[in-house]
C-alpha cells in the first residue's frame, strides 16, 4: 500500500511517508525518502494486537502493538486499504499451523551439519554432570522415556537414588498434570537440592503413599538435613481454594519432616493484567512524574517482580546457608515454579551467570520442564487467557540483578533483550510448542535453527565488559537483602521503552568499555609480537639501531575520535511557545499573556528523531554501528545482527 | 543569558527607565528576548501587592515572558524531608513505595528544574534568542536554572575546573544564601523558615545529566556528594555566609582555606574524576520523561544500602580505562 504515513509515536507532527508491504512473515514499511529508504520490519509473530482507529481527515489510523513493546502507528489514506491491511494482519498474526511460523522458512544459509551442531550447543546431560550427577544420591531415570508418565516432562529426569520407578509413577498420579517432583538444581558442596513439581491432588484429605515416599527420598538424598522445605509459590488463599477442586498443597501432618511455606506470587491472569496496565502507562503522552509513578504502582508490576525475586532468595538461602533441600511448586509447576527455580539457581551458582550457563538455565528450567511457550506467548492463535508474560518477568528479574551487581554477569542487557525478542519472534525453533514431546513430534531440530547457536556466534555483542571470572561478585552466591529494598527495583525502560531512543542514555557505556577492552587486548597482543620481533632483531643486528616500533593513535583506533562531531542530539520539545511573538493590544489590562501559562498539556516532550537523517546525536560515536548500513548510525541494540531479520529500526 | 531578581513594579505599575534601557541594550532593534520567570503567573501577579511583580509588556515590548513555576522555600524543604523519611522507612511495602515516592514530589521538582533549564538553553541555542531568568529574589531558582543551562550548553562547564568555576560564579558569587539555606538539612526538628535544598536540587539535576550522558562530565558522583556535604558543613570556607559582602566582612578569604584549592591537588583530584570522560563539544539535551529521571540512590540511600557492588563496578571501569 502506497502513501502510508508512519507516525512518530510521541510527536504526531513528525511522520514519514512510505510504502507498506505485507509478506508471509513480515510487515515492512519503506520510507520514500530517497536518501535512506529506511525500513521498518516487523515479524507477524511479534504482533500482539492491532487497533483500527477512527478515520480522520488525514486517513485511517492503524495501531500495531508488538510483543517486544514496539508500538507502530500507521495512517493509511484509503479506508478500504486500511481495512484490508487490518484483516490481513489479524490473520497473519494469528497463525493456525506451526508451519506458518517464520522459523520454518528462515534460512541463515548454514549447512545441515552446522544446524545440528547449533542444537547440540546446549546439552542438559552435560549440565547435570557438571552439577555432579549421577552420584550416590541422584540418578537419571528413564521412566518417562516415551512420555508415558508425564507428557510435559522431558524423557530424561533426575531423581533421588531411593526413588524407584514405582514411587515415581505413584507420585505422578498424585500430582496435577502428572508432574512429579524432579531435580532442578543440585548443590554438590552440601548436597542440598532444588526440586520442582506441581501441586498434589490432596483435596482436603487425600493421601498417596508413593508421593510421601517421594518427598522422603528427596530428604534422604541430603544427609546434611533432617527436613526439607516445601514451598508453594501461590498466595495461600488460591492454594486453599484449589483444595475444593481436589488439589491443594502438602499437609505437614502427612508428610514427615517437611516444613511448609507459602510465598505468594500471583497467577498468570493477574500478571497479564499487570503488564497491560504498565504498558498503558508507557503509552501516555507527556506524563507527569505523578502520572508515571502512580500508573506504575497501580499496575503492580514491580511488586510482582519483587515477589518472584523474594521467593528465589528464600530458596537460595535455604540451600546455601541452611543446607536444606527445597521442593517448589505452584499449581501446574510450569510458570511460577520455573521463575522461582531459575532465579534461585542464578543466585546460587555463578555458572548460570555466564552466557553459556544462562542458555543452559533456560533450556533446563523452561524448555525441558515443559513451560508452555506456545500458550503463553501465542506462537499460534489460541486462548487469550493463556497468554502471560511469565518468562518476561524472569528476564526482568535477571536485569534487576544485573543493575545491583554490575560485575556479576558475563552477559549484558542486550543479551536479555534479544532473548526476549526471539521468544516471541519464532525465528528460531527453541521456543515452539508446549513441551519437549510436541517439539520432537514437530521435528523442530531438523527443520529449524537454534537461537543459542546464533547468539553464541554473536557473543561479542553480548558481553559485559565489567565481568571478570575472578571478581568477588562473580564467585559464589549473590547476596541480596530481602527487605526492605523497594527502591532497588527500577523501571526497565530499556525493555519497555526499547524503541523510544530519546529516553535512553545516548552513549552506550557497555559498548565503549567493550571497545576499550578489545583494544587493550589487541594492543597487548601486538606488544607481545613486537617485543618478540624486537628481541629477534636485537639478536641479529646488535649494532643496528634503527628498529622502529609502530605507534598507534589510540583514539582513532578505537574510533572514538571526538572529531567525528557530525552528530549532535536534539532537544525534546520543552515548550510549545518558542514560536512567533503574539501581538498584544496595549489596552489589555492583564499583563499576563494567558497563552503563555504553560500547563502540562502544552509542555510537549516529544522524542527527538534520532534517525540518521534529521538532527543528530551528541557525543561519542555509537560504536556498535561501525559499519554504517544505508546511511548513518543506528542505535546500539537494535542494529540487528540477525542476518536474515533485517534491522528493526526504531520508529 | 541574564539573571536578575524581580522588578519592583508594585501595585501601581511603577516604571524604571534605567531598567528598561539596560534590558534594551541586550537586544538589537528588531530582536526579541525571553524572560523566564520561575514563579507561576499567579504568584508573580500577587508579588505586586508586596512591591514586586513582573515586567509590564508595554514597557518591555521586545521581551516575551514565560512562566515556569519552580518550587522553592518551605515546600521544597518539606519535599526533601519527606523523601528522606520515605527512604528510611523500612515498613513500606512495595505496593506503596512508588506512590510514597511520588507524594514527596522531589522527582517532580527535578523534572521541572531540568525542563526549565532546557528551555532556557533551547532559547539560546536553537532560537538564538537572549534570555533573562528571574524569580523573586534571584538567589534560588534563578541560579538553579542559569547554572544548569550552562552545563547543558557549555562543554567547558563540564570539566572539573569549569564546573568549579560555574559553582563559584553562579552559586557562590551570585549570592545564594548558603548559610540560611543549608543550615540543618533533613533531620532537624527545627523547621527554619529560610532553609531550602536548592543546591541539592541542583546537584541532583547534575547527577541526572551524568546518568544520561555518562561520557560528558569530567567529574564523578563522588564530587557531587562531597559538594552536598560541604554546603552543610565543611573544613573549608567556600560555602560560608550568604553573600560576597558577608564573606568580605567576615574575612573568609583571609581566615579560611578554599575547597577548590584542596580538591584540585593532584592527589585529591583524581578521586573526583569520571574515568569515562571524553570531551564533548556539543550541547547535551537531557530527556525529561519520567522514565529518564531516577531517584539519586547514591545520595538518598547513601547510608541505607551498601554501595559496594556499584563501587566495585566503578573500580572495574577505572581499571579498564586506565589499562588501555
Amino acid at each position: 500500500v502506497e502513501n502510508v504515513r508512519l507516525l512518530d509515536r510521541l510527536s504526531s507532527k513528525k511522520s514519514a511517508l512510505g510504502t507498506l508491504y505485507l509478506t508471509a512473515t513480515h510487515v515492512i514499511f519503506v520510507e520514500n525518502d530517497s536518501e535512506t529508504h529506511k525500513e521498518t520490519w516487523i515479524l507477524h509473530s511479534q504482533i500482539s494486537s492491532i487497533e483500527k482507529q477512527a478515520t480522520t481527515a488525514t486517513g485511517c489510523p492503524l495501531l500495531i502493538r508488538c510483543k517486544n513493546f514496539q508500538v507502530i502507528q500507521l495512517v493509511i489514506p484509503q479506508e478500504r486499504d486500511c481495512h484490508d491491511v487490518y484483516i490481513s494482519l489479524i490473520r497473519l498474526a494469528r497463525p493456525v499451523k506451526y508451519e506458518e511460523l517464520y522459523c520454518f522458512s528462515f534460512n541463515p544459509k548454514l549447512d545441515k551439519e552446522e544446524r545440528e551442531q547449533g542444537w547440540k550447543l546446549v546439552d542438559l546431560n552435560e549440565e547435570y554432570n557438571r552439577m555432579g550427577i549421577p552420584n550416590n544420591y541422584w540418578q537419571i531415570s528413564d521412566v518417562n522415556r516415551d512420555y508415558g508418565v508425564c507428557d510435559s516432562y522431558p524423557t530424561e529426569v533426575y531423581v533421588p537414588k531411593s526413588a524407584t520407578a514405582r514411587i515415581i509413577v505413584g507420585s505422578s498420579k498424585f500430582r496435577s498434570r502428572r508432574r512429579f517432583p524432579a531435580l532442578s538444581y543440585y548443590c554438590k558442596d552440601n548436597n542440598a537440592s532444588i526440586c520442582r513439581s506441581s501441586q498434589p491432588l490432596s483435596g482436603f484429605s487425600a493421601r498417596c503413599l508413593e508421593d510421601e515416599q517421594m518427598l522422603q527420598a528427596i530428604r534422604k538424598s541430603n544427609p546434611g538435613s533432617d527436613f526439607i522445605y516445601v514451598v508453594d509459590t501461590r498466595p495461600k488463599l488460591n492454594a486453599m481454594a484449589n483444595r475444593a477442586a481436589g488439589k491443594g498443597y502438602e499437609n505437614e501432618d502427612n508428610y514427615s519432616n517437611i516444613k511448609f511455606q507459602f510465598i505468594g506470587i500471583e497467577n498468570i491472569h493477574v500478571m497479564r493484567n499487570s503488564l497491560q496496565k504498565m504498558l498503558e502507562v508507557c503509552e501516555l503522552k507527556s506524563p507527569s512524574m505523578s502520572d508515571f509513578l502512580w500508573g506504575l504502582e497501580n499496575s503492580g508490576w514491580l511488586k510482582h517482580i519483587k515477589a518472584i525475586m523474594d521467593a528465589g532468595i528464600f530458596i537460595a538461602k535455604a540451600v546455601a546457608e541452611e543446607g536444606v533441600s527445597v521442593l517448589v511448586h505452584c499449581s501446574d509447576g510450569w510458570d511460577r515454579t520455573a521463575q522461582v527455580c531459575s532465579v534461585a539457581s542464578l543466585l546460587l551458582d555463578p555458572y548460570y551467570r555466564t552466557m553459556k550457563g544462562f542458555m543452559v538455565l533456560i533450556e533446563k528450567d523452561w524448555v525441558s520442564f515443559g513451560h508452555k511457550f506456545n500458550h503463553r506467548y501465542g506462537n499460534l492463535d489460541g486462548d487469550p487467557k493463556e497468554i502471560s508474560p511469565v518468562i518476561d518477568q524472569f528476564i526482568e528479574c535477571v536485569w534487576q540483578l544485573m543493575e545491583q551487581f554490575p560485575c556479576a554477569f558475563e552477559f549484558n542487557e542486550r543479551f536479555l533483550i534479544h532473548i526476549q525478542h526471539h521468544i516471541y519472534s519464532c525465528q528460531f525453533g527453541n521456543f515452539l510448542c508446549n513441551s519437549q514431546k510436541e517439539r520432537r513430534e514437530l521435528k523442530v531440530q531438523e527443520r529449524t535453527y537454534s537461537l543459542w547457536a546464533h547468539l553464541w556466534k554473536n557473543r561479542a555483542d553480548y558481553l559485559n565488559p565489567l565481568y571478570r571470572e575472578d571478581h568477588s561478585q562473580t564467585q559464589g552466591t549473590l547476596h541480596l537483602q530481602m527487605a526492605p529494598c523497594n527502591f532497588l527495583y527500577k523501571f526497565w525502560s530499556g525493555m519497555y521503552n526499547r524503541f523510544e531512543k530519546g529516553l535512553h542514555p545516548r552513549q552506550s557505556v557497555t559498548d565503549y568499555l567493550m571497545a576499550v577492552k578489545e583494544e587493550t587486548q589487541q594492543l597487548e597482543e601486538e606488544l607481545e609480537v613486537l617485543g618478540e620481533r624486537l628481541a629477534n632483531l636485537q639478536k641479529s643486528q646488535l649494532n643496528d639501531s634503527t628498529v622502529k616500533s609502530k605507534q598507534q593513535d589510540r583514539s582513532t583506533q578505537l574510533g572514538l575520535s571526538t572529531s567525528n562531531n557530525s552528530l549532535a542530539n536534539t532537544p525534546q520539545e520543552y515548550s510549545n511557545d518558542l514560536k512567533s511573538f503574539p501581538s498584544r493590544s496595549p489596552s489589555q489590562g492583564d499583563e499576563e499573556d494567558s497563552a503563555l501559562i504553560l500547563t502540562q498539556d502544552n509542555l510537549k516532550s516529544s522524542d527527538p528523531d534520532l534517525s540518521a537523517n534529521s538532527d543528530q546525536e551528541s557525543g561519542v560515536e555509537d560504536l556498535s554501528c561501525r559499519s554504517p548500513s544505508g546511511g548513518g548510525c543506528l542505535q546500539s541494540e537494535d542494529s540487528g545482527k540477525d542476518s536474515d531479520e533485517a534491522v528493526f529500526l526504531a520508529v | 543569558m541574564l539573571r536578575s531578581s524581580q522588578p519592583l513594579t508594585g501595585p501601581n505599575r511603577r516604571r524604571c527607565r534605567e531598567d528598561e534601557l539596560l534590558l534594551g541594550t541586550v537586544l538589537d532593534e528588531e530582536e526579541r528576548g525571553f524572560i523566564i520567570d520561575t514563579r507561576s503567573a499567579q504568584a508573580a501577579k500577587q508579588a505586586r501587592m508586596s512591591g514586586g511583580g513582573t515586567e509590564p509588556k508595554s514597557f518591555y515590548p521586545q521581551w516575551r515572558r514565560l512562566h515556569r513555576p519552580l518550587e522553592r522555600g518551605r515546600p521544597l524543604q518539606e519535599s526533601f524531608i519527606k523523601l528522606v523519611e520515605a527512604c528510611n522507612d523500612s515498613s513500606i511495602s512495595m505496593d506503596r513505595w512508588l506512590s510514597r515516592l511520588d507524594s514527596c514530589r522531589w522527582l517532580s521538582h527535578v523534572k521541572a528544574a531540568l525542563s526549565t533549564a532546557c528551555l532556557a538553553a533551547q532559547c539560546l541555542d536553537r532560537e538564538k534568542v537572549s534570555v533573562l531568568v528571574h524569580g523573586a529574589e534571584g538567589t534560588d531558582t534563578t541560579l538553579l536554572v542559569t547554572a544548569l543551562a550552562q552545563l547543558i550548553l557549555e562543554p567547558s562547564c563540564r570539566t572539573l575546573k569549569g564546573f568549579q568555576g560555574l559553582l563559584q560564579r553562579e552559586w557562590i558569587e551570585a549570592g545564594h544564601p548558603f548559610h540560611l539555606r543549608c543550615a540543618h538539612s533533613a533531620y532537624s526538628h527545627a523547621r527554619l523558615k529560610q532553609e531550602a535544598p536548592l543546591f541539592l536540587l541542583f546537584l541532583d539535576c547534575v547527577w541526572q545529566l551524568s546518568r544520561q550522558f555518562p561520557f560528558s562530565l569530567e567529574f564523578s558522583e563522588h564530587l557531587l556528594l562531597t559538594l552536598f556535604d560541604s554546603a552543610y558543613a565543611s573544613a573549608y570556607g567556600t560555602f560560608l555566609c550568604n553573600s560576597e559582602k558577608e564573606r568580605c566582612l567576615c574575612k573568609v578569604k583571609e581566615s579560611t582555606h578554599c575547597l577548590w584549592a584542596w580538591l584540585n591537588q593532584p592527589g585529591e583530584r583524581k578521586k573526583y574524576l569520571n574515568p569515562l570522560y571524553t570531551h564533548n563539544p556539543l550541547v547535551i539535551w537531557p530527556s525529561v520523561e519520567p522514565q529518564s529521571i531516577q531517584l539519586w540512590q547514591g545520595l538518598f540511600l547513601r547510608w541505607i544500602r551498601s554501595s559496594q557492588y556499584l563501587d566495585e563496578a566503578w573500580a572495574e571501569i577505572q581499571h579498564l580505562v586506565e589499562s588501555s
